[in-house]
């Protein structure tokens, strides 16, 4: 287990009249290699939880060990976690501040005091894994780069850290499906090789559909899913009770189910939505 | 009276680069017309030169070679520029950086205060824009506080206490979460349909798209495909080409088409595909 | 860090003294100001705490919340007491070690401490009461009158207007950085003085750059809305005197006529 979150409760601005319960008692476990989904609609608490994952906020009960380091502890090396856990925040791009690619994302390995042929080597990985050319890029400005390229120098400033677990808060928002796809790649290579956690804070639900294998729902503050992502999809009315939806082509499945197809509508992506329906039509041919 | 809204003649736009001193061409030769009440979205990859377009269409920036005409009113004449932007009104992607005032309605009396307009009538018309988009009761709220659909709903209200005839949308959504956008969306609509408002929407999201009469498709300033949703969609191969996506359900009529199954290649809607089979 | 920034805040509400025109306001406080500098003796105070009294609860604000302002600039009224305490020079009341602490530096100390509490109070009430772009169409239509020799005072509103829309946001953001870069394992809080100025560059970089695209953003979205300056400009609420406002503006008047007459008047 990396990450384990027991009782957690969160409130802003406590004993005050803008008092504000942000998380309710929450419990999670994340094991080491899984692929997270963590939605919710806005304000339903799921970045008040992916602050407090790497110490950025400490809960005001409850405790939260991230590989063996509690981090409600008062003394708990927060340096050390951080370097664990790398949060990319929502339109990160807006954070970038040096002169060149290469500082920019050497920043972060740079505080951990690594030494220079480790940067080198760092910043190169990272910029690999986000598809960004070593050579021709590492002098450039990122002020120069288009919208998703700077994004993914921002993302590379993270992963150069080489952290255990990463958390990305929406880190599509504002792309177009290019850019979008990109990025998202970008991610699924990253898993593919590194076998670190990934917890991806999304509102596309068929992005997270088509990426992760176990999905958090969160709603006023608590936890109200984790489950795997057809498990999820299939309490479709409740998701959409908290302001949520499912895949369109869920909904069209369920919707197919509803008219008396024999069909299977646990299904997720476009992919396995074909094979069902050949599957069904087949099934009416030989008969 | 004719019922030609914008018509863009044989526009160009050329830009300097800001890293070398290339030009850069954003707009190629492109002709096109809205007409009045029309719901017309433009589609595009980030650089298809779909904001330049935007832009253009309010006089907030001119082409190089062509011209522009807003209700026959050719955005070149200085004297003109101001009544142009009075018809054809404009709502950018970021809700935070179009707010000027620190309360919802003195931000929508903005535009009016700007015309000149007697402040009974700047009042009827806050009023009413706040009505249009659902937020009368936010009217006295600080616009930092609300939720970015909300913002961006005071911005259309904004725009349409101006009175305009059209309203540009320059990716309205791209910045909201799906209730935002469904926010949007629905007030977008209920002006098209309602007040009979024309609708110039920049997006990127194919949902929305399929909302409006006709898609315009640019793709390195050149207009790669035009007709209505479905005439648009079913090129399903291109439309991936150009860096956009389609609806899933339109995905998968595709795909059983591909494996052999007889189905109509046209389908935009659950209920649609759900029919056909 | 940056949400306990209260000076300038506005409290809403409906009351006689929300309501009242904002030049009046204006004006009233800048007697108010006038008076605190010359009064010499501590009965007048007397009226000017009782003024602060009577419109705090006039206007439904909770003292508390007025005392509050004071807070951030404690140290300030602190040190200009101590200041004045040890450096005036006069009749010698007690030594302590090697400073020396007089009658007169006593009372001008507590002179000057009493005024800039007072400063503060006043000023917070008119914030506290008048919504800020009620302000700054108070602070343009008085200035107006100085357009003739050149004085911008519509821009200098709409400045104003505009940093006061700006406040929250930015601070949100600076919010927002100052987290992205401590994930990234920045260091905000430790380390000597300049290490700490240059660690603020991380923060302070992208900050700018986003002000300076938010600006330029902001710019054009005004000009797509028509805004061409103040020429020709109509208000949604116009400012207009009522009998309300001069009835109160001369009464405010020769209340503190009166209380600045008692440096003039032996008693």
């Amino acid at each position: 287990m990396i990450i384990d979150i027991r009782n957690v409760n969160y409130i802003y601005n406590p004993n005050t009249p803008f008092e504000k319960k942000a998380l309710n008692n929450i419990n999670i476990q994340i094991d080491e290699g899984e692929f997270i989904g963590l939605i919710g609609h806005t304000g339903s608490g799921k970045s008040t939880l992916v602050q407090n994952l790497n110490g950025l906020i400490k809960p005001t009960s409850g405790d939260i060990i991230v590989d063996g380091i509690n981090l409600t502890q008062k003394n708990a090396n927060l340096k050390e976690v951080r370097q664990k856990v790398g949060l990319v925040f929502q339109y990160p791009e807006h954070q970038l501040f040096e002169e060149t690619i290469y500082s920019d994302i050497a920043f972060g390995p740079k505080n951990l005091g690594l030494k220079d042929e480790e940067v080198d080597l760092r910043v190169k990985s990272a910029m690999e894994n986000v598809g960004l050319d070593f050579e021709s890029l590492k002098d450039r400005s990122p002020f120069e780069l288009s919208g998703g390229q700077k994004r993914r120098v921002a993302i590379a400033g993270v992963i150069a850290m080489k952290p255990k677990v990463l958390i990305l808060d929406e880190p599509t928002a504002g792309l177009d499906p290019a850019g979008r796809d990109e990025i998202l790649g970008g991610i699924k290579r990253l898993y593919e090789k590194e076998k670190i956690t990934i917890v991806l804070v999304s509102h596309s639900m068929e992005d997270i559909a088509k990426l992760v294998n176990r999905i958090l729902v969160m709603d006023e503050g608590e936890l109200v899913m984790d489950d795997i992502p057809k498990e999820v999809f299939k309490r479709a009315s409740e998701l959409k009770k908290i302001g949520l939806g499912v895949p369109q082509i869920t909904d069209f499945m369920k919707q197919l189910k509803s008219k008396g197809f024999d069909v299977n509508d646990d299904v997720v992506t476009v992919e396995e939505a074909k094979e069902e329906i050949m599957k069904y039509l087949r099934r009416k041919e030989d008969v | 009276m004719n019922d030609t809204m914008i018509r863009l003649e044989n526009v160009t736009y050329e830009y300097k680069s800001n890293i070398d001193e290339d030009i850069l061409t954003a707009l190629k030769n492109v002709s096109l017309e809205v007409k009045k009440g029309e719901f017309l979205a433009i589609l595009g990859h980030n650089g298809s030169g779909k904001s330049t377009m935007a832009k253009m269409m309010n006089g907030l920036i001119l082409p190089t070679n062509g011209e522009v005409y807003i209700m026959d009113m050719n955005t070149r004449v200085e004297e003109k520029i101001w009544d142009i932007r009075a018809k054809a009104g404009m709502v950018f992607q970021n809700p935070d950086n179009q707010l000027v005032a620190t309360i919802v309605e003195e931000d929508v009396a903005f535009g009016p205060e700007n015309l000149g307009i007697p402040p009974i009538e700047i009042r009827q018309r806050v009023d009413e824009a706040l009505e249009a988009v659902e937020m009368s009761q936010y009217r006295k709220h600080a616009p930092h506080l609300l939720s970015g659909g909300q913002k961006q709903r005071i911005a259309i209200a904004g725009i349409l206490a101006m009175k305009p005839d059209c309203i540009i949308l320059d990716e309205p959504t791209a910045m909201l979460d799906p209730n935002g956008r469904i926010e949007v969306m629905n007030s977008i609509k209920k002006l098209n349909q309602e007040e009979g408002k024309t609708i110039v929407l920049i997006t990127h999201y194919m949902d929305e798209a399929v909302e409006a009469d006709r898609i315009i498709v640019l793709s390195n300033g050149e207009i790669a495909i035009e007709g209505s949703p479905r005439e648009v969609f079913r090129h399903v191969d291109k439309v991936k080409e150009l860096g956009l996506d389609v609806p899933q359900v339109t995905e998968l009529a595709y795909e059983l088409r591909k494996e052999g199954i007889d189905i109509r290649d046209d389908v935009l809607s659950i209920e649609e595909l759900v029919e056909l089979l | 860090m940056f949400k306990d920034i209260t000076i300038g805040q506005y409290f809403p509400g409906e009351s006689l003294v929300h309501k009242l025109d904002p030049r009046i306001k204006i004006l009233v406080i800048i007697f108010f100001i006038i008076s605190l500098f010359f009064v010499d003796n501590f009965y007048p105070y007397i009226g000017i705490l009782l003024f602060i009294i009577i419109v705090s609860k006039a206007a439904k604000i909770p003292l508390e919340l007025i005392i509050k302002g004071i807070k951030p600039l404690r140290f300030i009224i602190l040190i200009t007491f101590v200041i004045n305490v040890f450096m005036t020079k006069g009749e010698v009341l007690f030594y302590l070690g090697p400073l020396t602490v007089t009658k007169e530096g006593l009372s001008t100390a507590i002179f000057m401490a009493l005024r800039l509490g007072f400063l503060v109070l006043g000023t917070s009430l008119l914030t506290l009461t008048t919504s800020p772009i009620s302000l700054t169409d108070g602070i343009e239509k008085l200035l107006s009158p100085f357009k003739k020799v050149g004085l911008p005072a519509h821009e200098l509103a709409m400045m104003m207007t505009i940093a006061l829309r700006f406040i929250p946001t930015l601070l949100e953001e600076a919010d927002k950085i100052m987290k992205a870069q401590m994930a990234r394992g920045a260091d905000f809080e430790s380390g000597n003085i300049i290490n700490r100025a240059k660690n603020l560059v991380p923060l302070l970089v992208p900050l700018f750059i986003n002000a300076f695209r938010r600006a330029d953003e902001l710019a054009t979205a005004m000009e797509a809305r028509c805004y061409r300056g103040g020429e020709h400009r109509t208000r949604l609420n116009e400012l207009m005197f009522d009998k309300k406002d001069i009835v109160i503006f001369i009464v405010m008047i020769l209340y503190f006529g009166l209380i600045i007459s008692t440096r003039y008047i032996s008693f």
